[in-house]
């Protein structure tokens, strides 16, 4: 029991982990219903450039001043990308945007790669390797500070888009661009910052990632896992981006631990399939008829 | 510019517009088939290489050019194919049956597959294909005693009525081969554009709605469409698994499919034409690298192959910049010129104007 409970923890924390990544996948599906596919490499890159700012080989500035540096920084790589390159493609089908920001994510990858290297590095941060106990569980702190951050930054964003002017106008934007502009919501620039937004969340995610093992350039492919969480949660809402998250990052170590690694790594497609085929708009669906 | 004087409906619907047309066929056919007498057999094997490119990308074209279905995951049918005809070829079926049991298997998955996914559009059924390519890749690893799991299995040698088409021994043999497979596959496929059939894929494509309401079934259209892409696409499987000879399932990677992707988008959406000219380009680009690389290091004495993931990176900026200057692709550049030239000082600019479309969601909330 206790180990099912401990696997359970360490699935909370790397759901929320997914969760944050699925989160800037449903950002930028809310306002464009677009999907950035390159979600996954921001999300390393973000944790790369923390690491460079903050890590004592590096620029070695204090953790409390890299981190916030290293989100500013991505939520202005974010911007760019919208502004130089995902602008282009305004009033494209949408699956050009798909095959775009696949090849970001590669040139992402090669970025990090060159600056980087590809050996595993680890971030320093104050409460590596503290834990709590209780019982006869063991709870890291790491794992403790990416569940709380998560959901402080689910709830701040779900009242972003709910009650703020410019998160109601993002979701005006993504339900008919053409009456959005008609009624004064500048689209591209809340595009833009849709864009900045997610680079900051993922580089949030990534951090945390950073904070509870090694980082490569490959973590990146975390993404497809995230991915699956948004889509178990239903593309477009926040809180079932977490739950999906959740749902994934919880059931992967249990069936590692109970079935073979294989199933294990298939796990989070084959629930994402089973929603999919049951439920196509996820749990939270948010898709109705389509009308002409 | 030539006009065509259409004298009938069967005109209309003409593989070929004119004359000129069926002769440049022919002698493309010729030039092809005599390649094995011209070249050596470094290029001949990169042709074959590139053909075998070329017919997958057909299979992807016929999802994502010709019915508007996005699949991320094509490179699982690839592997499929591979794996069911180097297992019924071990199993002591000759090529010849085993071959076409490979199509039809990657079909047949592709098709069940398709059933639960094409009621999802768009963007859901990439995902639904990505998710299906990373479970066959575990299954792959998981399927030993078939697939040889991690280690791979040896594709056995090809022998049709005592004439060996092995890979390495008989090159040409295999060359030609695959050069009629190719040639075979692309007559049907042109031949299925025409038909009701192939221009329900289309209407399908351009308008759901549109397509519904002329009586179009279109879950079965779909379903339809995604199984022959499938298919083919395994067909090319099997023979990248001759080609190659030994392989695991490293070599139906997540880049594979997204190499796919790149062929029939840099190539051009919704032309056969499109499917040969990407694989061109990508087939002939890794050399292209690696001359480029030489020369710069010989010149310079600065070492590109020193950074890892450049291929792949180069790859990227060409299909970012193919999307943003020219969505249409390498074949649609092609006719743009030939258009340029044939009404030479007529042109105008806004001949291809590119034409927007302004979103409109589909989730009511």
């Amino acid at each position: 029991m206790t180990e099912l409970l401990q696997l359970v923890i360490g699935g909370l924390a790397n759901g929320c982990i997914y969760g944050l990544v699925a989160l800037g996948f449903v950002l930028i599906y809310k306002s464009s219903e677009g999907v950035n596919f390159a979600q996954g490499d921001m999300m390393m890159l973000g944790a790369f450039i923390a690491l460079g700012l903050g890590n004592s080989g590096q620029l070695g500035l204090p953790f409390a001043v890299a981190i916030p540096l290293a989100v500013v920084i991505m939520f202005g790589v974010g911007w760019g990308v919208e502004r130089v390159v995902v602008r282009q493609l305004f009033g494209q089908p949408q699956f050009t945007l798909v095959i775009l920001t696949i090849a970001l994510g590669f040139v992402f990858r090669f970025v990090a790669g060159s600056i980087w290297g590809y050996t595993p590095l680890v971030l320093e941060t104050p409460f590596a390797g503290l834990n709590l106990r209780a019982g006869g569980l063991v709870i890291s702190l790491a794992d403790l500070v990416a569940i709380v951050v998560t959901v402080v930054l689910t709830v701040a964003l779900w009242a972003f888009f709910a009650f703020t002017r410019i998160g109601l106008a993002a979701q005006a934007a993504s339900q008919n661009q053409m009456a959005a502009y008609i009624v004064g919501v500048p689209v591209m620039r809340v595009n833009s910052l849709i864009w900045g937004l997610s680079g900051a969340v993922a580089t949030v995610g990534g951090v945390l990632y950073a904070t509870r093992g090694a980082i490569d350039p490959n973590i990146g492919l975390l993404g497809i896992k995230a991915f699956a969480a948004a889509v178990i949660g239903g593309l477009g809402s926040l809180p079932g981006a977490l739950l999906g998250g959740l749902v994934i990052g919880i059931i992967e170590p249990v069936a590692g631990r109970y079935a073979p690694g294989e199933l294990a790594k298939m796990s989070p497609y084959i629930i994402m399939l089973l929603v999919l085929v049951t439920r196509p708009g996820g749990l939270f669906s948010q898709i109705q008829m389509k009308k002409v | 510019m030539r006009v065509v004087f259409k004298t009938s409906y069967d005109n209309d619907i003409d593989l070929h517009e004119h004359g000129y047309e069926r002769a440049r066929t022919v002698v493309l056919l010729v030039v092809m088939v005599l390649l094995p007498f011209v070249v050596g057999d470094y290029y001949l094997a990169e042709a074959t290489n590139t053909l075998i490119w070329a017919l997958a990308g057909m299979g992807l074209m016929i999802a994502v050019g010709h019915t508007g279905q996005v699949s991320l995951g094509h490179a699982a049918f690839l592997a499929i194919g591979a794996y069911t005809d180097a297992a019924l070829m071990a199993a002591g079926l000759p090529f010849v049956v085993a071959f076409p049991l490979a199509g039809l298997a990657a079909g047949l998955f592709g098709a069940l597959i398709a059933i639960p996914a094409v009621r999802m559009s768009g963007i859901y059924l990439a995902i639904a294909t990505l998710a299906v390519f990373v479970i066959v890749e575990e299954l792959v690893i998981l399927l030993e005693p078939i697939t040889g799991g991690v280690g791979g299995i040896m594709a056995p040698s090809i022998s049709i009525f005592g004439l060996s088409f092995d890979r390495y021994a008989a090159l040409p043999n295999f060359y030609w081969l695959v050069l009629g497979i190719v040639a075979l596959v692309t007559w049907g496929y042109a031949n299925l554009m025409r038909s009701p059939t192939g221009r329900s894929f289309l209407a399908v494509r351009d308008s759901e709605v549109s397509a519904r309401a002329l009586g179009i079934n279109v879950t079965r259209t779909r379903a339809l469409a995604f199984g022959l892409s499938s298919g083919v696409t395994g067909l090319a499987g099997a023979l990248m698994g001759h080609y190659i000879g030994f392989f695991n399932y490293e070599l139906f990677s997540v880049i594979i499919s997204i190499n796919l992707l790149l062929v029939v988008t840099i190539g051009g959406l919704g032309s056969i034409q499109g499917a040969f000219l990407g694989a061109i380009l990508i087939t002939g680009m890794p050399q292209l690298i690696a001359i480029l690389r030489d020369g710069v290091n010989a010149n310079f004495g600065f070492d590109l192959g020193g950074i890892p993931g450049l291929d792949t990176m180069v790859f990227s900026m060409i299909l970012i910049g193919f999307i943003i200057f020219e969505p249409a692709g390498l074949y649609g550049r092609w006719r743009k010129v030939r258009a340029w030239i044939e009404v030479f000082p007529l042109a105008r600019r806004d001949m291809f104007r590119r034409h927007k479309t302004y979103l409109k969601t589909e989730r009511m909330k």
